[in-house]
């Protein structure tokens, strides 16, 4: 596909207003070119008219919507953030057991002066880098790695940085045989005994379990656009209506947005995202990741770490709980 | 609250004539046996979603329950139904087909050996309460927080309502969720005992199911005894959305403080167990154990049949396949596994006093 003027490019049907008006402009300014008429107010007006459009498009998007700009094959990526975001970055590789997958990265990073240790999803940005990175769905050795370097950190005092961004974790044969559920599960567990802040930050698709698999941390925090769900909605549309074209229903239901989670106590904050996505402007989508980490960090970093590991256990054990509705082990005991 | 000990229920009249199972004995007169609770019910393990395969038409026909055990007692491969019949069992039916073997069973054969088939041994899915039966002593269960129920947050639409599925499924089992809790004595040792009941909505872990695996762990910890945790599901409970994959996290984080403060936990995976119960809680207790037969695993074979476009090799993702990867610590026959709970308690008794010892040494 080819990156048209405005960032704009590979179809999403709800912007096919959006496209319309982009491709007039693209005629204009060929016209302009090769005849030298001057038609620059025109062109000035439908660029206005563009504008416009994507922000009442986008104003009122649906939670399938949503789904499809995650899925955007523009919107900016792992390496993306890397080179645009990062000072420094040296990616360390492998689990030191079996191999070094590439659906997961994980290194050494600098920002702004903070140190950190990335662990991010990998969704490569061409097909080649697609392919080999099974399209940001992590094998067990990937969960194991994350794990790995997670015990440096906290052995480096090093603060972590998780980047989600998987449709959820390889499901095939080999990824079976090398235990996937039991990478996960480690993972989860492990997390709440790493004794260094950790921000975790759904960029783009939070697949099930395993976007959990790195999904544990002091914060919590969400793309604007990301979603974070228990099954895909093509998945849970198969499995209600046996019709994966009802997906846009499913993904409905599901509650899978940054607003519908944040209200219901499982996502912290949500990163705002330029007009129209961060596809349309990653320069944009960049800065505002970059803040909302710095700010984090600095405010994770001032917390006694046996304070910060209690309220993370605190915060996943009550995660989203109605005030009063489960009794505790002392409510059992008393009756 | 105390549960009685249940029985199987079976109207058998003493006089039934017990036929042979030689040949195929009209085949169409003995429903098999259904382990999904409810055909309106069937909720999938929801793991993973594989969302890459953007037009996911052939994944639609995924079941929720996990595939049809084709050689629970090797007797012979079945790969071809990859599903649980659909047909229900028929309550007070005499005779049912083994869904491994095909042999035809007298109900009563089957009870008297705790849902073990006479004939080739496969393990069926035993109810919540038969399992505590086959694993307490008797007279001891005491269950706890037996009255937390389901709350549709999301309000969740589909063909028929969460909450009409949640009445359908607490009329049926005479439970209010997919889980129960409670302590009770094995061969005279005290346990906390948590079971995961896959004939309630497919085992599947919502809210409740998550609180109270995590109240079965403190529980433990407060009163300082082992928990033991049987689990049958089909993973996290699609209906609660985000709300049930945070239960990964939450059952995670309990065990998390408990293994810290010293606590010995045992997790059975009985057929079947995938999705998030096994990417969480289940998968990281102190000691791991599998029924025979069982299947376990983290995506479902018909999701991995569909993304790899070919067929699964003999016995995957089988108890067998998965201790032969390094995955189990052992696999325990039904019949033995209150004898070798009993046994594993014992040699658990050190957990909290060597978790004292060691944050002295440092």
């Amino acid at each position: 596909m080819s990156k048209s003027k405005n960032g704009s490019s590979s179809g999403l049907p709800f912007e096919a207003p959006i496209r319309e008006i982009e491709d007039r402009i693209a005629e204009l300014e060929s016209l302009s070119a090769s005849t030298r008429l001057d038609i620059s107010s025109e062109i000035e007006a439908l660029r206005a008219r563009l504008e416009s459009q994507v922000e009442s498009t986008y104003s009122d998007l649906s939670a399938w919507d949503r789904v499809t700009v995650a899925r955007h094959p523009m919107r900016p990526v792992t390496s993306d953030y890397i080179t645009e975001m990062l000072d420094e970055f040296f990616e360390l590789h492998g689990d030191k057991y079996y191999g070094d997958d590439r659906a997961l990265v994980t290194g050494l990073a600098s920002m702004e002066g903070r140190k950190f240790m990335l662990v991010a999803h990998r969704k490569g940005r061409n097909t080649a880098e697609r392919v080999e990175c099974n399209f940001g769905c992590a094998h067990p050795e990937g969960y194991r790695k994350a794990m790995r370097k997670m015990k440096l950190a906290a052995k480096l005092g090093l603060p972590i940085v998780t980047l989600i961004n998987t449709p959820g974790a390889y499901p095939g044969i080999a990824a079976e045989e090398r235990g996937q559920a039991m990478a996960i599960a480690e993972n989860i567990l492990g997390m709440f005994d790493i004794a260094v802040p950790i921000i975790c930050v759904i960029i783009g698709e939070g697949g099930s379990g395993g976007a959990l698999g790195i999904g544990i941390g002091d914060r919590v925090l969400m793309m604007e656009y990301a979603y974070y769900s228990v099954i895909s909605p093509e998945g849970c549309a198969a499995i209600l209506w046996k019709d994966g074209e009802r997906s846009p229903d499913a993904a409905e239901a599901l509650k899978l947005t940054a607003d519908s989670l944040i209200s219901l106590g499982i996502v912290d904050e949500m990163i705002p995202e330029p007009t129209g996505g961060a596809h349309r402007n990653p320069a944009i989508a960049t800065a505002s990741l970059k803040e909302a980490l710095l700010r984090n960090l600095d405010e994770l970093s001032a917390i006694p770490l046996q304070e910060l590991l209690d309220t993370r256990f605190e915060k996943f054990r009550k995660i989203s709980h109605i005030e009063g509705r489960f009794p505790t082990v002392a409510d059992a005991a008393a009756s | 609250m105390t549960s009685e000990k249940t029985q199987i229920k079976t109207v058998a009249p003493e006089s039934a004539p017990k036929r042979e199972n030689q040949g195929e004995v009209e085949p169409l007169r003995v429903p098999p046996l259904d382990l999904s609770p409810d055909p309106a019910d069937q909720d999938d393990p929801s793991e993973p979603s594989m969302s890459k395969n953007k037009s996911d038409d052939n994944q639609s026909r995924s079941e929720p329950s996990p595939d049809q055990v084709e050689d629970g007692g090797e007797k012979r491969g079945r790969l071809s139904r990859l599903r649980f019949s659909k047909k229900r069992d028929m309550p007070g039916g005499l005779w049912l087909r083994c869904e491994s073997c095909s042999k035809t069973i007298y109900r009563k054969d089957l009870d008297d050996k705790v849902r073990v088939c006479p004939a080739c041994s496969f393990h069926f899915t035993l109810p919540g309460k038969q399992r505590v039966a086959s694993i307490l002593d008797e007279g001891t269960w005491k269950e706890s927080f037996g009255n937390i129920e389901a709350l549709d947050r999301l309000e969740f639409v589909e063909n028929a309502a969460y909450c009409d599925k949640i009445d359908r499924a607490v009329k049926r089992t005479g439970q209010k969720e997919a889980f129960l809790v409670g302590t009770g004595r094995v061969e005279g040792r005290e346990i906390v005992l948590g079971v995961l009941d896959f004939s309630f909505m497919g085992g599947s872990m919502g809210e409740v199911v998550g609180e109270k695996i995590s109240l079965a762990i403190e529980i433990a910890e407060e009163r300082n005894l082992p928990v033991v945790l049987f689990t049958s599901s089909g993973g996290a409970r699609m209906h609660e959305g985000a709300l049930s994959l945070m239960q990964m996290a939450k059952t995670s984080a309990s065990l998390a403080r408990f293994n810290k403060r010293g606590g010995f936990s045992i997790c059975v995976m009985t057929h079947p167990t995938t999705g998030g119960v096994t990417a969480s809680f289940a998968s990281v207790c102190d000691i791991i154990l599998a029924e025979p037969g069982a299947l376990i695993g983290f995506a479902g074979p018909r999701v991995i049949a569909t993304t790899i476009k070919q067929e699964l090799p003999p016995g995957f993702q089988r108890a067998e396949f998965l201790i032969q990867k390094g995955m189990l610590d052992a696999i325990v026959p039904r019949n033995e596994m209150r004898r070798r709970i009993a046994s594993l308690v014992d040699f658990g008794q050190g957990a909290r006093a060597a978790a004292k010892a060691k944050r002295e040494l440092i």
